[in-house]
């Protein structure tokens, strides 16, 4: 068997092995077990995955496997994994065993919380290894629905509401996905599902292509909050638990770029470089439109929210633009939002779950009572307006000089134009900074509240960690995911 | 004569000594041994169903009156399936002092309404489709309205019995145009006589033909009886009614289309994608605001008849295994939900969605099925009705029906939130000051939701029942 598949394997039996937990001591026993070996198995992939490449293994995919599973239909279970998949993986394990931490106490019902919480990542782990078009949905398919419960038993404010409002839209962007699986299925000629064989053999009529790129892109979209489809991500997110904040902003936000970089514009070049003005258009609202509704807001969640709408629209916003150092740069935005985000979320949850207000009016002084959480949340927000030294400003600076490749005046109005979400990033954050953690004490009830425990350190700690590590060394991951988006640069270059 | 010939139709003869040997047990077995009675029909269908669990090859007999074809004998085996657990879910009920009485009059009905849809199945002439059909409606009424003392129960039983007989009446009254176009009541011989010969005579034909059996699927705007005979008819009929009449219904609608019409399948299609569409929409938007959960279950049914049409509009035998592939998911999801329903109706008679509020914290085992359930019938993964749903969109897809397929898309999405409703109910609901009290249900229903379960869980990531199913189709087409 692949290991490969262990990345799904895992999961499942965490899960099972939760079913069987009596008490909240083994429950958090299988869930940091499982989330630690998820990490080495990350870090471990990662390293064969260099190695291989460094031994010259040229392929577009790597530790590929193939079982038939529905015949008629010639549905593969297929594995594999490029550079940008392998980022992602180490995303994805990094957040989940941070989140781990971050819900080490939830209440009511651990065990549920943590069999719905382990099939979500059962989901995400599964997409980003999957190569086969219907396993790759039937993931993302499995990613969403435990959002309903997580959010709906567990979370907090208009959750009823919030819970239902994230699982129908997602739903409506899988509806359009599906038709688009579909129609690549039947017209690309090969009756394949496999997304590279599609993409290199595959060839579907330019008329068709225009029908089927905006229903994947868009599809995709919805989860990546391009607007106008973003408006389940503030309230999805200020209800939701602080684990599956983190989870939701951090990973599965990812999966809609990722999807829409893998299947929408990997196997429909053409259709991409001919509509990509229309969703850059799109995209480039949501990236302003976040980071000014982020300003107005007063309750931290849903601030954090906004600047997601904001950021994962950079993310579909570079991809638009078609060239590897823009895309590049996509990928390592979803890396760097996916961890700061998830630092962020990780940190209000801590503060919420002390001073019980998320209203940033009712709140001053921080800095003084919890000196660490509010280290941690200055350095989050300094990542998040692009400070040198952390990953924000790598990746930011990576999409906009590839943007600027582009020399038409259109490209380069709207690489201006997101250019300012980067001013109005720092507006809010530093707002925020300045009221929450240096402003006078607001609550003198706030003065007798303690700091982090160590399980909520451990869980910011490695964040920041990670953050760091990207925003100081970024050559080698930045050259891993250029490899993987090579391939696909190339085929927009022949479709141009 | 040649004798061998009943040898094709061994199915159906084996449904026939099952039925002897339960009526001669209930009029020759005595007051005491009577008890025995749910068991002894479980066990014996039981036998039935492995006996005829290896598919018929494709055959005729009787001149032509009966066909059949592995494909047809699947889905024989899979309504057996289905009534089998409907059975299970019985054996409790039957005991109750209402219908203790009348016990043997159950099973006996309810395996004349699976005889008649057995012969509806495979028939290759009219005249015994049209026995079959009535066969399967008449006694139908008598089992729905099988509670005397209850009066909503009869009044289902004579709304039911009225629509079957003016449904029947619209579908003679096709026959007989059909007859007049072709002069013959044969499927293949009318098939024949139509190719070349379009006329209106035949459009009206099939819009009666259509009408018939939209009745009996309960496809909008032929459903008005539903959701009130739903209601009114014990849990235990409901769920037979549900799954196993309307997917017996479906195939056999599926054969007629395939078999007469089949040279010019555009005249039907477009009837067809109006009344898929109608259907759907319909069916979701009135579910959504049913409080009563065997109402709404009612209205989810007629939506769910939807998609099972979008495998009979494609019109190839990839529709046909599809269609039965979803039948059979849709037999272990619906089951479920009303094994669940009954369960809560018997221990403390209540069926309305907030009287499920904060149901898993009472009763968890049973929150969970049914939430299984609910799920498997929205179609999320990696439950079976993911699969289904998937097979059957792809299916139409490939036979061309995008728009179609992204209407039924969209109501997917209503349905989700309808069933979501119920999953809320029991999950993120607080209790009310009645809630539901802790019970144990009876072993039967305890193992015919296990069984359910496990075809939710298991239908789907095994890939062999529908890989199965397409060969046996591929074969009979």
């Amino acid at each position: 068997m692949n290991f490969l598949s262990l990345f799904v394997l895992i999961p499942l039996l965490m899960m099972l092995g939760l079913w069987i937990a009596r008490d909240m001591k083994q429950i958090r026993t299988v869930a940091v077990i499982g989330s630690t070996i998820l990490l080495a198995l990350s870090v471990y992939t990662l390293v064969e995955f260099l190695a291989e490449r460094a031994a010259g293994n040229t392929a577009t995919m790597l530790f590929t496997d193939s079982r038939m599973w529905y015949a008629p239909l010639n549905i593969h279970y297929a594995v594999g994994v490029d550079g940008v998949s392998v980022a992602m993986l180490l995303l994805s394990s990094i957040i989940v065993f941070a989140g781990v931490f971050a819900s080490w106490k939830i209440n009511p019902l651990p065990k549920e919380y943590f069999l719905w919480f382990m099939l979500l990542s059962t989901g995400v782990f599964g997409f980003f290894i999957s190569v086969d078009l219907f396993t790759m949905f039937m993931f993302y398919e499995v990613a969403l629905i435990p959002m309903y419960l997580l959010i709906g038993v567990w979370g907090s404010g208009r959750k009823n509401y919030s819970a239902m409002k994230l699982t129908l839209m997602l739903m409506g962007g899988s509806a359009l996905l599906m038709i688009g699986i579909l129609g690549i299925y039947y017209q690309s000629g090969l009756h394949s599902m496999n997304v590279v064989e599609i993409a290199e053999h595959g060839n579907i009529p330019m008329n068709w292509q225009y029908f089927l790129f905006p229903m994947t892109f868009v599809g995709f979209g919805v989860l990546g909050a391009m607007f106008p489809f973003h408006t389940w991500s503030p309230d999805g997110h200020a209800s939701a638990p602080t684990a599956v904040s983190m989870l939701h902003a951090g990973v599965l936000m990812k999966l809609g770029g990722y999807g829409c970089f893998r299947v929408a514009i990997y196997l429909m070049p053409q259709a991409a470089t001919e509509l990509a003005w229309i969703f850059l258009i799109l995209t480039g609202i949501s990236v302003v439109y976040g980071a000014f509704s982020a300003c107005v807001q007063t309750d931290l969640k849903y601030i954090n929210a906004y600047s997601s709408v904001s950021h994962c629209g950079l993310v579909l916003f570079a991809i638009l633009m078609l060239n590897t150092t823009a895309m590049t740069g996509a990928v390592m935005q979803m890396l760097s939002h996916g961890l700061m985000t998830a630092l962020f979320f990780a940190l209000i949850g801590m503060i919420y779950g002390r001073t019980h207000t998320r209203d940033i009016r009712e709140m001053g002084g921080l800095m003084q009572i919890m000196p660490f959480l509010s280290v941690c949340y200055v350095i989050a927000g300094l990542a998040s307006l692009g400070l040198p030294g952390l990953s924000g400003f790598v990746a930011e600076m990576t999409i906009f000089v590839g943007s600027f490749e582009h020399t038409d005046t259109f490209h380069r109005v709207f690489t201006i134009v997101a250019c300012t979400s980067i001013v109005i990033t720092a507006v809010y954050i530093l707002r925020v900074v300045g009221k929450l953690l240096f402003g006078a004490v607001q609550n003198e009830h706030h003065r007798e509240l303690t700091d982090a425990e160590w399980w909520e350190r451990l869980s910011a700690i490695t964040l920041i960690v990670c953050v760091a590590v990207i925003g100081c060394f970024p050559n080698w991951i930045s050259d891993l995911i250029r490899q993987g988006v090579e391939p696909i640069t190339n085929l927009l270059s022949q479709a141009l | 004569m040649d004798y061998s010939q009943f040898l094709i139709m061994r199915g159906e003869i084996s449904l026939l000594l099952v039925f002897l040997l339960i009526f001669l047990f209930d009029t020759f077995g005595g007051k005491k041994s009577l008890k025995g009675l749910s068991i002894t029909a479980c066990v014996l269908f039981a036998l039935h169903t492995v006996w005829n669990i290896i598919p018929v090859d494709s055959a005729t007999a009787f001149g032509g009156m009966y066909q059949t074809s592995p494909i047809a004998s699947m889905v024989k085996t899979v309504l057996n399936i289905g009534t089998l657990i409907v059975l299970l879910q019985s054996i409790s009920w039957s005991d109750t002092p209402d219908v203790k009485l009348r016990r043997g009059e159950f099973y006996e009905l309810l395996l004349v309404t699976l005889f008649g849809m057995y012969l509806m199945v495979s028939s290759g002439h009219f005249l015994l489709f049209f026995i079959g059909l009535e066969t399967a409606s008449l006694p139908m009424a008598a089992l729905i309205a099988i509670n005397k003392k209850d009066t909503e129960s009869y009044e289902a039983g004579a709304k039911y019995l009225f629509t079957a007989v003016f449904s029947s009446a619209v579908f003679l009254l096709g026959l007989s145009f059909l007859y007049g176009v072709s002069g013959s009541l044969y499927f293949g011989d009318i098939a024949v006589a139509i190719a070349s010969n379009h006329t209106p005579l035949l459009i009206a034909t099939l819009v009666f033909v259509l009408a018939g059996m939209g009745f009996k699927l309960s496809l909008v705007p032929f459903h008005l009886w539903t959701a009130d005979v739903y209601q009114g008819a014990p849990t235990q009929v409901t769920s037979y009614l549900s799954v196993i009449s309307k997917g017996a219904a479906a195939f056999a609608l599926m054969l007629i289309l395939y078999k007469v019409f089949f040279l010019d399948p555009v005249i039907w299609q477009g009837i067809m994608w109006a009344l898929i569409v109608l259907t759907i929409t319909v069916g979701n938007l009135f579910a959504i605001r049913q409080k009563n959960l065997k109402r709404f279950l009612a209205f989810s049914s007629i939506s769910q008849a939807g998609y099972i049409m979008l495998g009979i509009i494609a019109g190839s035998a990839q529709g046909m295994a599809a269609l039965v592939y979803y039948v059979l998911v849709y037999i272990f999801s619906n089951l479920a939900a009303f094994g669940v329903i009954s369960s809560v109706e018997r221990s403390s008679g209540k069926v309305g969605m907030d009287d499920y509020n904060g149901l898993y914290k009472t009763n968890p085992k049973l929150s969970v099925v049914m939430m299984l359930a609910m799920f498997s019938l929205a179609g999320i993964p990696p439950f079976a009705g993911f699969f289904s749903k998937f097979f059957i969109f792809a299916s139409a897809i490939h036979s061309g029906f995008y728009i179609l397929v992204l209407i039924a898309l969209l109501n997917t999405i209503i349905s989700l939130y309808y069933y979501l409703l119920v999953v809320k109910a029991m999950f993120i609901n607080n209790e009310n000051d009645c809630a539901i009290a802790p019970f144990r249900s009876d072993n039967a229903s305890r193992v015919s939701l296990i069984v359910c379960v496990a075809g939710i869980l298991l239908l789907g990531i095994v890939s062999c029942v529908y890989t199965y199913f397409t060969d046996l189709s591929l074969i009979g087409a």
